[in-house]
Parts: C-alpha cells; structure tokens; sequence
C-alpha cells in the first residue's frame, strides 16, 4: 500500500529525514517509535505533504502512484489520513460545514454526487458515536475551546467520516488521561478493516496496549534503526532506547 | 482645479429650481451651506483625515443632477425586489434621491411614527424637521456643504416618545442613469426618549457601465433611552462612488448598533462621527469591508465620550485582495469629566495578495483619568497551519481559502442583533467569497439569490 525508499527531507535548510525505507500493506498497524526530536512527526507531516518540509531525495508510493507528487488535498482524496498531534484550531468554521466540505471535496474527487444533507446528518450522528463526541462539539467552530482529548476524539471522529485507506496517527496518545486513551484506540479499532492500514506514531508503549501493532520501527536521527515485532514495545517500555541506539551504532562502526 | 466650483456654480445657476424641487429647511440651510463651500478647499488626498480618498477626483467628473425633479422611467417596486426571507419588513423605495411611495409599508407603523420624503416632512412638519434638520452635521465638512447645498430629497424618520417599530424598517436606495448621475441624499432620523426602532439600508446600483456618485449625509437624534439599529448594505457597482457622511448625537442610556457592510462597491468613503453627550450611552458600531479587484474602502470613525459612564465598541473587519485598498482610521476621544468612560476599538484585516494594501490608524485621546479603553490593529494573511489542517482533511486549497474568509467575518456577523437578517447576511458573505466577483449583477439582489449551499 505504501512503499518509501530512502526518503530524505528538510525544513529550514536543515534535514531531519535521512533515508527513510518503510513497507506497509493493507490490514497492517505499525507502530514508529523513537525519543524526541528523532524524525516521527517529520515523517508524518512529509508523507502528508506539508509545504513546510522539503523533499530532496528518495520516492514514496501510495497504491501505486507517486504520493509525492501530489498536493496534501488529494493525498487525503487517495485514502490518506493524519492525526494531528497539535490539532490545529479554526474559529468561525463550524465541524458540520468543514466535514461537509471535506466529504463532498472527496466525492467530487471520485467523481461522485454531493451528499444530501440529510445523508450526511445522519452520517455525522452514526461515527460521532464511535468515539461518543458530543453533538454541541459537532456544532461548534473546529477544535476551538476542545479540551486535549476532545481534540483527540475529534481526529478520530473526522478519521472514521473519511474512511481513510492508511491513517497516520501522531501522538495521538499524548495529553490523554486513560479514559480518553481507551475511549480514542477503542476508535481506532473499531474503524480497523482487512482492507486498511495504521500508523501508530508514539512516544510510549501505553497506548500499544490497547492498539496492538504488528511491526514496531525505532526511528532515531532520521532513520528507522531497527524494526522488530510487538515484543519490541515491551523491550523499550522496560530499558528504554538507549541500548538500541547503541546497539545500531556499533553495528554501524562495524 | 477646485473640484468643487462646478456644483458651487450650478447651484448659484439654478438656486429657484433647485428650491422648487425642494422645502422648508432645506431650502432655509442651502445658502449657508454655499457659502461654507465657497471658501473651504476639498482635502487633498494624503491629509490628516483622508490618506487614502481623492475627493477631489471622484467629485470632479461632471456629473448629472436630476434637480429638475424629473421622474425617472423605472419603477424599483417593479424592476427590484430586495427580501431578507422570513424577515418582514417595512420597505420603502429611494431612486437616486426620490423617495417612492410606501403608503402600504407605512400602514404597517405604529400611530405617530413617520417614514416619509424629507422635503414633504419639511413641509407638513416644518416645526419638526427645524428642530433637527442641519443640527449635527456641520457644513465645516465639505461634503456635508455640498450635500446641504444641492440636496433636494431623502427620508424623514421620526419615532415618537415611547413608541416600539417592532417591524424593522427597510430602504432600499438604487441608483441609476444613462449617463454619469449624482444622488444627493439626506436622511434624518430622530427617535424621541424611549423609542425603538430598526432601520436596513440596502444601496444597489443598476447600470454597471456608468459612473454615478451617491452623496449622502445621515443625521440621528437618539433620545434618551432610545434603541437604534443601523444596518447599512452596499452592494453597488464598481463605477460608484459612495461619500456618506453620519452624525450621531446619544442622549442618556441611548442603545445604537451601527453596522456598515461592503459588500460590492466601486470606490466608498463612510465616515462615522458619533457623539455619546449624556452618560450612560452605549453604541456598538461595526463593519465589514470585502474588496477585491481594484475597489477601495476607506472607513473613518470618530467617538465622542462626552459625558461619564458611556460605553462604545467598535470592531472593523476587511478582507482586502488583488489590487483593493482598505484604509481604517478609527479615533475615540474621550472629553476631560467622562469618567468611567469604557471604550474598546478593534480593526482586523485580513490581506491575501501582494497587490493588495491595507492601511490602518486607531487612535486613542483620552483627557480624562478613570476611563477603561484599548485600540488595537491587526494586518495578516491566512494561517498556513490552518490551511494545511483543512488540505489534509480534503479541501482544495481555494476551498479552504474560502473558508478562512468566511470565518474571518464571522464575529462581525455574530454582531447583528436582527436573527433574521443575520442568517441572510451570513449566506451573502459566504456567496460572496465562494464566487467569482464579477458574476455580480446589480440588476438582481444578491439578497435574493437563493443557492442550496447554505441548506
């Protein structure tokens, strides 16, 4: 489903992505660890396509075409979705007019009709539920005044009214107390299908808990140092990531 | 060249006709007024008070009076509908400077409320309109000279002592003309102690091909503990011209909103002089500027605070694009004995493209100690981390640039204290900013379109 080859990228001048290679399929959840300043949200703003950062070397495919050619509107279009780690306010738009915009832009996309407004009422109550999003939330301006974990359900709920093909979630755990921790991965999971992929992008093993990846990938100075399967979760939770740097180090040198 | 000479010399031409068409106070104010202008100098663009307006360009065409009270060949009533659905109002009709009939708005007024041409008001109600006619805009303005001298017509507004208009009133202005005409108009409003009432100015054009020029002074008497909304709505052409000076005198508690929004125009200058004289008033004056292409807007406002505990809030709000020019300068003065004086003022201004400027100067002068005020400017461009937020959930980059515009006015919006109206000029910005600006047809009001965007 995605495939990136050595992909480098910078912001400011300065690269913080320096050979990137990643594999993900369909019904797949991976989990990118790694300690701050290591590369994790660089990797999710790039494979999102934000201007911010550049690109200067190496390929990214989504379902066979070149995700970076692609402007960040029709990334999204294609299937893919990103978790805000700081999900980003807008006063005066309302959720209900942005999901609106948001679905019908992907409609006209597929080359499909605009959704009625009863349709899409109806659509907004069916996946607020999934992550019990109040419906005075729905109403209000995007993310204003949305407590840490009212954000974080909110980028849940817009996840499952988009039905995203491979989702990237950014520390979606971070600034959650544990209800919300379980109420937003008991979300995720719920929208989990054979058919789509996740991304867990997080600092700790506490909300691998409860989203159970496959594959976990330390990311450290922008690289994937090592990829290894869920006992790995459990390895770092208990020695931390500093045996595995040094671990990838001497490798290096040798 | 005096730009001004032109008008001076038709008037000194003319004066028996011009009177002919006109009365009473009106006639009683012209030859002051002449004389006011014959030695006064338009401000030359660039002055204190006019940085960013030519007065002396867009008064020096030659443009065409209709001082011979000729009746135009259209019928607005036919030709124009403006309806803010689901909300009624009392609407009355003013082509050029000619006040239509509305014997069927008026009979839905309250007893003793008077909506009316101002030259027949002059005439039935002489001790009336003397009373109020030419008290609060002074001919030092020039363009208030010039609208005195040569102004024939308009709307008398009267509400007596007491009495409630629930019925929010509605004037619809059109201008129009084959060739380049100019509509000196006069509107004078006097709400006497307690009484209400809501009054919706919608200012189109008709004729997008042909300069016109609307002069227009407004004067209101607010009584004490009178209530006023003043919603006023251009969506002219971009030939117009539009120089509108407003005088406001608040006596005490007196509760004003006045709200100026710019939809569509060609080049405006509004100047806003409100005077709080007695404690207690409280006004809330607002607006909105949208230009794009190469209109311009330039707002000025002055406060008054004049007397102890009165309140005023002013916020001012352009989206400013292409090569438009906004310019905002906004003063509060506050008077040496207004204690408790709280008085905020805000202008906020959104600038997306290079060729686009914008031009803001709040000031403050307080001489008094115990007063509660701030001004503040803003001048920005949309926030990236908000447009990628909005690109990585779908939209299309005009989509969400569409969008952010849309919020931007939305406090402004929130502002207007008619829920009706609110709805419907919510559903006008949205249009607004969602097409293309030169589909604007003057001929239909926006204030009908009907989309199902907004469903």
């Amino acid at each position: 489903m995605l495939t990136v080859k050595d992909l480098h990228a910078t912001i400011g001048g300065k690269e913080i992505l320096r050979g990137i290679n990643l594999e993900v399929h369909p019904g797949e959840v991976h989990a990118i660890m790694g300690p701050n300043g290591s590369g994790k949200s660089t990797l999710s703003m790039v494979l999102a396509g934000n201007p911010a950062y550049e690109v200067t070397h190496g390929e990214a495919t989504f379902r066979g075409k070149n995700l970076l050619e692609m402007t960040p509107d029709v990334r999204s279009h294609e299937g893919l979705f990103l978790g805000f780690q700081y999900p980003v306010e807008i006063p005066g738009v309302s959720m209900v007019n942005f999901m609106r915009a948001a679905i019908n832009e992907k409609r006209k996309y597929l080359g499909e009709e605009p959704m009625s407004a009863t349709e899409f009422l109806k659509l907004m109550r069916e996946k607020r539920s999934i992550v019990d999003l109040d419906s005075k939330l729905a109403s209000r301006s995007v993310n204003e005044g949305f407590s840490g974990g009212e954000k974080k359900r909110n980028e849940i709920f817009q996840m499952a009214m988009l039905e995203p093909r491979l989702a990237i979630l950014d520390e979606t755990d971070s600034g959650l107390d544990v209800d919300a921790l379980r109420i937003v991965a008991e979300g995720v999971n719920k929208l989990r299908t054979p058919e789509n992929a996740t991304i867990v992008i997080t600092h700790y093993q506490r909300l691998l808990d409860y989203i159970k990846p496959q594959i976990i990938h330390v990311l450290y100075k922008g690289r994937i140092i090592k990829t290894a399967g869920p006992e790995l979760a459990l390895e770092i939770e208990e020695r931390g990531f500093d045996h595995i740097i040094r671990e990838a180090e001497n490798a290096e040198k040798s | 060249m005096n730009a001004l000479k032109q008008y001076i010399d038709l008037y000194l031409a003319n004066r028996e006709l011009i009177d002919r068409g006109s009365a009473g106070a009106l006639n009683a104010l012209r030859p002051a007024a002449c004389e006011a202008l014959s030695v006064a100098t338009l401000p030359r663009k660039g002055s204190e008070d006019y940085e960013h307006t030519d007065l002396s360009a867009i008064l020096s065409p030659d443009f065409g009076l209709n001082i011979a009270r000729r009746h135009l060949a259209i019928d607005p009533a036919q030709s124009f509908s403006c309806r803010v659905p689901s909300l009624s109002t009392a609407l009355f009709f003013l082509t050029g400077d000619t006040f239509g009939a509305a014997d069927r708005a008026r009979a839905q007024l309250p007893e003793g409320v008077i909506v009316c041409s101002l030259a027949h008001a002059a005439r039935e109600y002489p001790q009336l309109v003397d009373r109020y006619y030419g008290k609060l805009a002074p001919l030092s303005n020039p363009l208030v000279a010039l609208n005195s001298m040569l102004v024939q017509d308009g709307v008398f507004i009267y509400v007596p002592r007491g009495v409630k208009v629930e019925k929010p009133l509605q004037l619809v202005s059109i201008l129009n003309g084959e060739i380049p005409m100019m509509a000196v108009r006069r509107l004078l409003i006097v709400l006497e102690e307690e009484a209400e009432a809501r009054l919706l100015c919608c200012d189109h054009t008709q004729g997008a091909d042909t300069p016109l020029l609307n002069l227009q002074t407004i004067e209101i008497h607010a009584g004490a503990r009178s209530r006023f909304d003043l919603y006023e709505l251009e969506e002219s052409s971009r030939l117009t011209s539009r120089l509108s000076s407003l005088y406001l005198a608040m006596e005490a508690d007196a509760n004003l909103l006045l709200d100026g929004i710019t939809l569509f125009n060609g080049r405006t200058r509004n100047e806003y002089h409100c005077t709080l004289s007695e404690p207690g008033a409280t006004l809330r004056l607002l607006g909105m500027g949208i230009e794009d292409d190469s209109r311009t807007l330039d707002n000025y406002t002055l406060i008054r605070h004049e007397a102890p505990g009165c309140y005023s809030d002013e916020l001012m709000k352009y989206v400013v694009e292409d090569n438009a020019t906004g310019a905002f300068s906004g003063r509060i003065y506050v008077a040496p004995g207004a204690s408790k004086t709280e008085a905020y003022q805000a202008n906020r201004n959104m600038v997306t493209t290079p060729g686009a400027r914008m031009f803001s100067k709040p000031q403050l002068e307080i001489y008094n100690d115990d007063v509660k005020c701030s001004h503040g400017t803003a001048i920005g461009q949309m926030d990236e981390k908000q447009l990628f937020y909005m690109q990585q959930r779908g939209l299309s980059l005009p989509v969400a640039h569409t969008l952010l515009k849309q919020a931007f006015m939305a406090d402004v919006i929130e502002g207007v204290r008619l829920q009706p109206l609110r709805d419907r000029l919510r559903m006008l910005v949205d249009m607004r900013f969602a097409a293309n600006s030169s589909d604007h047809d003057c001929n239909t009001c926006a204030m009908q379109e009907q989309t199902d965007s907004n469903a």
